[in-house]
Parts: C-alpha cells; sequence; structure tokens
C-alpha cells in the first residue's frame, strides 16, 4: 500500500463538476453537493489567503510616513523598489538560490527515495527508513538551521578538524555567513519536501513495467531514464514547487546563515516591516509573489499535474 | 545585599523617600486594591530585566509584566499599538519618533522625588556647566514638551518631561586585543583591510548610521556638518563607503540582537565591531578578553527613558509614578551601573553598591577586589580599571548621540539598500 498523497490533495483536489442539472433537481443533485462541500474550504480561503492578498495589493499603493501610512493610490513604492538596482541584485539571488537548492535537493532527494522504493524491499523497512527521514522534523526548523553556525564558525567543529587532519592550515571563512552555509541550511531543512511526494510515485509505478523493460534488455540506468525518471515526473513537480516556493519565500535562514550579509526578497520585506514601511513592504510582496506564480506556472505547463495523479 | 533591602517602610525612612510621599497621593486606601494592578511594560531587552520585574512586586506590590523587543519592534509598537501596553521603555531617539503620535503622555516633574538629582544631560543637556552638547538627538531636546497633552517637544525644563530617564551609556567599538595584537585608537580602525572579514557593525539603522558616521569621519572621508541630521549627500556618501567595503568582504556578519553580538565575538568570528557594555561584560564573563576601547574621536552615546502610554489613568497612573519613583530611588539605579550602564540619578545608587563596586563602576578607580555583576558572574579582578575612566571621563567625551534625521525615510531606505546590497 503506498502513503496517501495528504498533502496534495488538499490543494488540487477540488470536487469534480457535474454536469448542469435541471433546476428543480437541484437540491437534491451532486452538482448543489458539491458546491456545498467546496463551501467551508471556499469561505477559509477567501478570509484567510484572498482577502489578505487584496489587503496587500491594496497597501502596496498607499504611502507611508515614519509611523504611520496614508491610504493614497501612488506608484511611489513600485518605482522605489523597481528603480533600484539594489532590488534587481536581490531577485537574482533569491532565484539563484531557488535554483541551487533546488537542483541539489532534487538529486538528493530522487536518490534517496530512489533507494527506499526498488532497493528496500521489506515494507517494514520502508516504513522504518521513511520515518527515520522526518525524524530532523521533530524538532524546530529555526534550531536546525542554528546549530549548524557552531559547527560551520571559525573556531567551530568543522574548521577545528580539517585543521588538526591537516587538511588546511588556516580555517575556512566561508564555511559560514556565506552563501555556501545558506544553501547548506536550504538542502538540510528542505530536501524531505522532495523525498516524500517522489517517494509516493515511485511507490505507484507498476513494477512489472520495470520487469518488462528488464526483459526487454534495457541496462539499469536505461531504465532509469526511460521508465522510472518519466513516471515520477508528477513527484518531481509537486517536490519543485514545495522547494521553490519555500526558498523563494524564506527571510530567517538568509538572515541567520549569511549574518545578514546576503539578501534575498524575503529580507527586503522583513527589512521594510521592521522599519515601519508597510507600503513598500506590501509592493515587494506583490512583486515576489508574481514572480513565484510565474514560476510556478511554468512548472504546470510542464506536467499536467491534475491528469498525471 | 541584605542591607540593601528595600520596602515601602523604610522608603519612608530615608529623606529622598520623605519628599516622595509629599509628592504622591497617601497610598493607603489603595493598599489592597494595589496588587490586583497589573502595568504592561515593553522595551528594549538592556532593562526589561526580570529582576526588577521580582522586585517591583516585592516593593510595590503590583505585578509588572516585561516584554524585551528589538529596537525596531519597540518602535514599531509604541506608534502603532498605543493600547498594548502601560510603560514604554524606549531610547531618546525613538521617543522623536514616536511622541508625535500622542501615544505617550507627560509626565508632571512635581510627582517625581528626585527630579533635581536627575543628571543635568537629561535636563539642560549639559553633564557639566563647562560641557558642549554632542550632535544627534540630545536626550534634553525630546526630554520635554509644552503641557499635558502636549505632542510637541520644548527646549527648557517645562515641568512636562516625555520620558522619565533612566539607563545611558556611551558606547564604542568592542575589540578582541588577543586577536588584534596592536592598540586600536580610531573608529577608523572598523573598515581597516587588516581587519577583513572579522569586522561586524550593527543592523539597527538609526544607531548603524551613527557608528558608519564616526567611521567614516574618522577616516577623513567626510566632514558632517550635524552627524545626527545628515543631508541626503551625505548620507548617500556614508553608505556609498559603506556599501563598497561590505562588497570587499569587510564584514563578517551584521548582529541585530545584543546574544548575536557576544556570540560573534565570543566565537572569534569577529575581532572588532560596534557593541554595547554589558555585551562586553558578556563576554569578559566567558574568560575571553574584550575590551570596550575608548577612541579618540570619542563615543556615541544613547539613553533611555520610561514613558507613560496615553491610555493610562486613575489608579494605574499613580502605580506608575509610584513605580517611575522606585525607579530612580536607587535599587535599579545601582543593579544597572552593576552591569555597565549609568543611573539618571547615580547619588541614589550608591548606597545600592559597595564601595568597591562604584569607585570601579563610577569613578573609574582601580577595584580593590574582584568586581562582579548582579549574576555572580566575576567581570574584573582586583588591579583592573574599568575600559574609558570614571563617569565624566566616558560621557565627557560623548560625540553624537543615537538620532532619528529629518532625511530618517530616506536613510533608512538607503539603510536597507545597503543590508540587501
Amino acid at each position: 500500500m503506498p502513503p496517501e498523497s495528504i498533502t496534495v490533495a488538499g490543494s488540487f483536489g477540488t470536487p469534480p463538476l457535474a454536469e448542469r442539472a435541471p433546476r428543480q433537481r437541484a437540491l437534491a443533485s451532486n452538482h448543489v453537493t458539491g458546491w456545498l462541500l467546496a463551501l467551508p474550504l471556499t469561505l477559509v480561503l477567501l478570509a484567510f489567503l484572498v482577502l489578505p492578498i487584496l489587503m496587500i495589493v491594496v497597501v502596496s499603493f498607499w504611502t507611508a510616513t515614519e509611523f504611520s501610512i496614508v491610504p493614497a493610490f501612488s506608484f511611489e513604492n513600485y518605482e522605489f523598489l523597481l528603480g533600484s538596482d539594489v532590488t534587481w541584485r536581490v531577485l537574482l539571488n533569491t532565484v539563484k538560490y531557488a535554483a541551487v537548492t533546488w537542483a541539489i535537493t532534487l538529486v538528493l532527494g530522487f536518490t534517496v527515495a530512489y533507494f527506499l522504493a526498488f532497493h528496500v524491499r521489506s515494507q517494514t523497512w520502508q516504513t522504518t527508513l521513511f520515518l527515520l527521514c522526518t525524524i530532523p522534523f521533530w524538532t524546530s526548523n529555526i534550531i536546525r538551521m542554528i546549530s549548524w553556525i557552531p559547527f560551520l564558525g571559525r573556531e567551530g567543529i568543522a574548521n577545528s578538524a580539517l585543521l588538526s587532519w591537516g587538511v588546511v592550515d588556516q580555517p575556512l571563512d566561508w564555511l559560514l555567513f556565506s552563501d555556501f552555509s545558506v544553501i547548506l541550511a536550504f538542502v538540510h531543512l528542505y530536501t524531505l519536501f522532495m523525498v516524500v511526494p517522489i517517494f509516493n510515485t515511485m511507490m505507484r509505478i507498476d513494477r512489472s513495467l520495470l520487469e518488462a523493460a528488464n526483459d526487454a534488455g534495457a541496462s539499469g540506468f536505461q531504465t532509469l531514464w526511460n521508465v522510472v525518471l518519466p513516471l515520477t515526473r508528477p513527484g518531481i513537480m509537486i517536490g519543485t514547487i514545495f522547494v521553490v516556493t519555500l526558498v523563494m519565500g524564506d527571510f530567517i535562514t538568509v538572515r541567520f546563515m549569511s549574518g545578514s550579509q546576503s539578501a534575498n526578497v524575503g529580507r527586503l520585506i522583513q527589512n521594510d516591516i521592521g522599519l515601519l514601511q508597510y507600503p513598500s513592504a506590501s509592493a515587494t510582496s506583490v512583486m515576489l509573489l508574481v514572480v513565484t506564480l510565474m514560476v510556478i506556472g511554468v512548472l504546470l505547463r510542464l506536467v499536467n499535474i491534475r491528469k498525471e495523479l | 545585599m541584605t542591607k540593601m533591602r528595600y520596602s515601602r517602610r523604610s522608603l519612608l525612612k530615608t529623606g529622598a523617600a520623605a519628599l516622595a510621599a509629599s509628592a504622591l497621593p497617601a497610598p493607603m486606601i489603595w493598599a489592597q486594591e494595589i496588587k490586583d494592578i497589573t502595568l504592561r511594560q515593553f522595551g528594549t531587552g538592556v532593562s526589561n530585566l526580570n529582576e526588577v520585574a521580582q522586585k517591583v512586586k516585592e516593593d510595590l506590590g503590583f505585578t509588572l509584566e516585561m516584554t524585551a523587543l528589538d529596537s525596531d519592534a519597540v518602535t514599531q509598537r509604541a506608534a502603532t499599538q498605543p493600547d498594548s501596553f502601560d510603560i514604554a521603555d524606549i531610547e531618546y531617539w525613538i521617543c522623536k519618533k514616536v511622541w508625535p503620535t500622542g501615544n505617550l503622555q507627560a509626565m508632571d516633574t512635581s510627582r517625581i522625588a528626585n527630579y533635581d538629582k536627575i543628571v543635568g544631560i537629561f535636563r539642560d543637556g549639559k553633564l557639566t556647566p563647562e560641557s558642549t552638547i554632542a550632535q544627534g538627538t540630545a536626550p534634553h531636546t525630546v526630554g520635554f514638551t509644552s503641557g499635558p497633552g502636549g505632542t510637541d517637544f520644548v527646549a527648557e525644563e517645562s515641568g512636562w518631561m516625555t520620558l522619565i530617564p533612566t539607563i545611558y551609556n556611551a558606547d564604542t567599538l568592542g575589540i578582541r586585543p588577543d586577536l588584534i595584537g596592536r592598540p586600536i585608537e580610531s573608529w577608523a580602525e572598523l573598515l581597516n583591510p587588516e581587519f577583513k572579514g572579522k569586522a561586524s557593525i550593527l543592523d539597527i539603522s538609526s544607531i548603524g548610521i551613527m557608528d558608519a558616521a564616526m567611521v567614516c569621519e574618522a577616516m577623513g572621508e567626510i566632514q558632517y556638518g550635524d552627524k545626527g541630521n545628515m543631508t541626503t549627500d551625505e548620507i548617500d556618501r556614508t553608505m556609498a563607503i559603506m556599501t563598497e567595503a561590505k562588497r570587499a568582504g569587510q564584514f563578517r556578519s551584521f548582529w541585530k540582537t545584543f546574544d548575536e553580538s557576544v556570540n560573534l565575538m565570543a566565537s572569534g568570528e569577529v575581532v572588532i565591531q560596534s557593541m554595547w557594555s554589558p555585551a562586553i561584560t558578556a563576554v569578559k564573563s566567558r574568560g575571553i578578553p574584550c575590551v570596550y576601547q575608548p577612541l579618540k574621536e570619542g563615543y556615541r552615546s544613547w539613553g533611555g527613558g520610561i514613558g507613560l502610554s496615553s491610555s493610562l489613568s486613575g489608579m494605574e497612573l499613580d502605580a506608575a509614578y509610584d513605580y517611575i519613583n522606585w525607579y530612580l530611588s536607587g535599587w535599579v539605579g545601582g543593579f544597572l551601573m552593576r552591569q555597565g550602564y549609568y543611573s539618571a540619578v547615580p547619588e541614589t545608587s550608591k548606597a545600592f553598591m559597595s564601595e568597591n563596586e562604584w569607585g570601579y563602576w563610577f569613578e573609574g578607580k582601580p577595584a580593590v577586589e574582584p568586581v562582579t555583576n548582579p549574576f555572580g558572574d566575576v567581570l574584573a579582578q582586583a588591579g583592573e580599571a574599568r575600559d574609558g575612566g570614571s563617569f565624566y571621563d566616558r560621557m565627557g567625551q560623548v560625540a553624537c548621540w543615537n538620532a532619528v534625521m529629518d532625511e530618517n525615510q530616506y536613510m533608512v531606505r538607503k539603510w536597507n539598500e545597503f543590508i540587501a546590497a
């Protein structure tokens, strides 16, 4: 029995639309029941997702003084935002973090999932090892992230070990407060989000297909490349969406692991909020939302997740 | 410590308290009810100490709830959520931002027993009659308002205070003498390429910009008209120098909270950085050498005070005045001074410090026996003297105060760009 794809069902599983029922049978029809079933979720999403986003869009056109925000219709925030080269650099940095983290978590996640799904034969072991993967999630992700700092520091465990082994004669500065440490933390935090959906789809692959490939004379790599990989695409895509959105929206990991030396869009927003510049923070949020939606849009063009699930 | 125990009863015996008693309405009637009063105080970590809340409960009977936030969050809350607090423990530059919102109420100095003993810095701006007033948001410039309900600032001692001063200090750079190995004398050293990848500055715009200005001026790159109130051009040039240094890898990290600065220094990630006095003592108490280096250009100073929410009235307001009078009556002052801060009424704190402690912290004398902080950590051995010397040596060398400028909006945006650069 493959585990249920719990996380995904919620966001994509809108109730099927039955064909339009005649008015007189309306109450009894599946159509109305469907709408009623969808109603609670719709209301929750409207109240806690759509309305706040609309509010953010509205506020992004307001202006701010030092301690108050003033309703207005002004493009000032966007002008400042889009007119500053820092914004573009930061946006590029955000995309860079997302791309590198995505590539590493994909390779790691795919390998781990492949091992779990195809190499571990006993179902007990499969479940045990899978649960083992989730153990780090029992503590807060901020703690998991911060615990890297004493490890990677100039006088940290990693550097003292390297020094005593004679690998280096100067402590390595780039281990901490650098892009390296930021990406390391991202990979550590988010690989599981890649493992779970890929593992899930792999478990649904009909084993007879692998046997057929084998019978037809395909090598192990050919099977992997031509059979397993295409069939795991939906899982990869879901994992990708998780990782990309999490990394693009992050601010705390970048703040701590780079020692505030690097910035992504989330940090811009956080700084603005700290300095009471809500309209400017809103404008930046809108920009981030648009960029993230564009990325997701492209991803969804590549794979029709609803069809393939 | 037992002889320093402080209660309402003992307070009535002292001369200072006689003033308090005459200035305050007799608290007899609500002696019972006061137990039910809870005042919500919030502020930066420096003075929001649980020990103070415990002592308030013991001495005054009511409950004080403390919330510690960083400076930006404090400003935000004081400016936007006036009903979420009763007492705001804020810095003077924050007061300049928050006071015009009308969220705080003016305080009647005639109800402050020790008002006459408050040091000159917070009254006419002069430490001693000969002192010159430093640049920046000097506390006395935002310390008084025209009267009850006023949202303006007045230059003279009007009898209505915006904040009651509680705590202040002179800040400079902290260094690790063991890792630097040579004398440091100027703010310019922060951007010295010798310390590439080993320097840090704090990421709180209003304070960081002042440190940056001290550095740029010391380097001889910029001559400021008034560091506390820069022109947009001065801001641009300052941030350009800092950004260039940042891109060249001068900074190891920026810090935003007290604990971060302690960890950076103690772990050796950073050997020179902007720092706060108790952070130095926190590093030292771990047995790591750390010096609060006096520099020839002088100190960047800051001051904090207590403001009352405008929604505070009746019995709660009386309790708040009680709290303020208690705050200035010595115990808290001693508690803070033994961590390296200064009290607004130093002479009342003297009674709560040993002669050795007073000599070390206030008079700049070498300690005659080991000096400990209120938590029992040894901070100095016999024979050591405080970095920078006595109160008058240190506070007399202030070059500028933490400030909020006319071009603050612009500065904040430029600072944000610097952090993101």
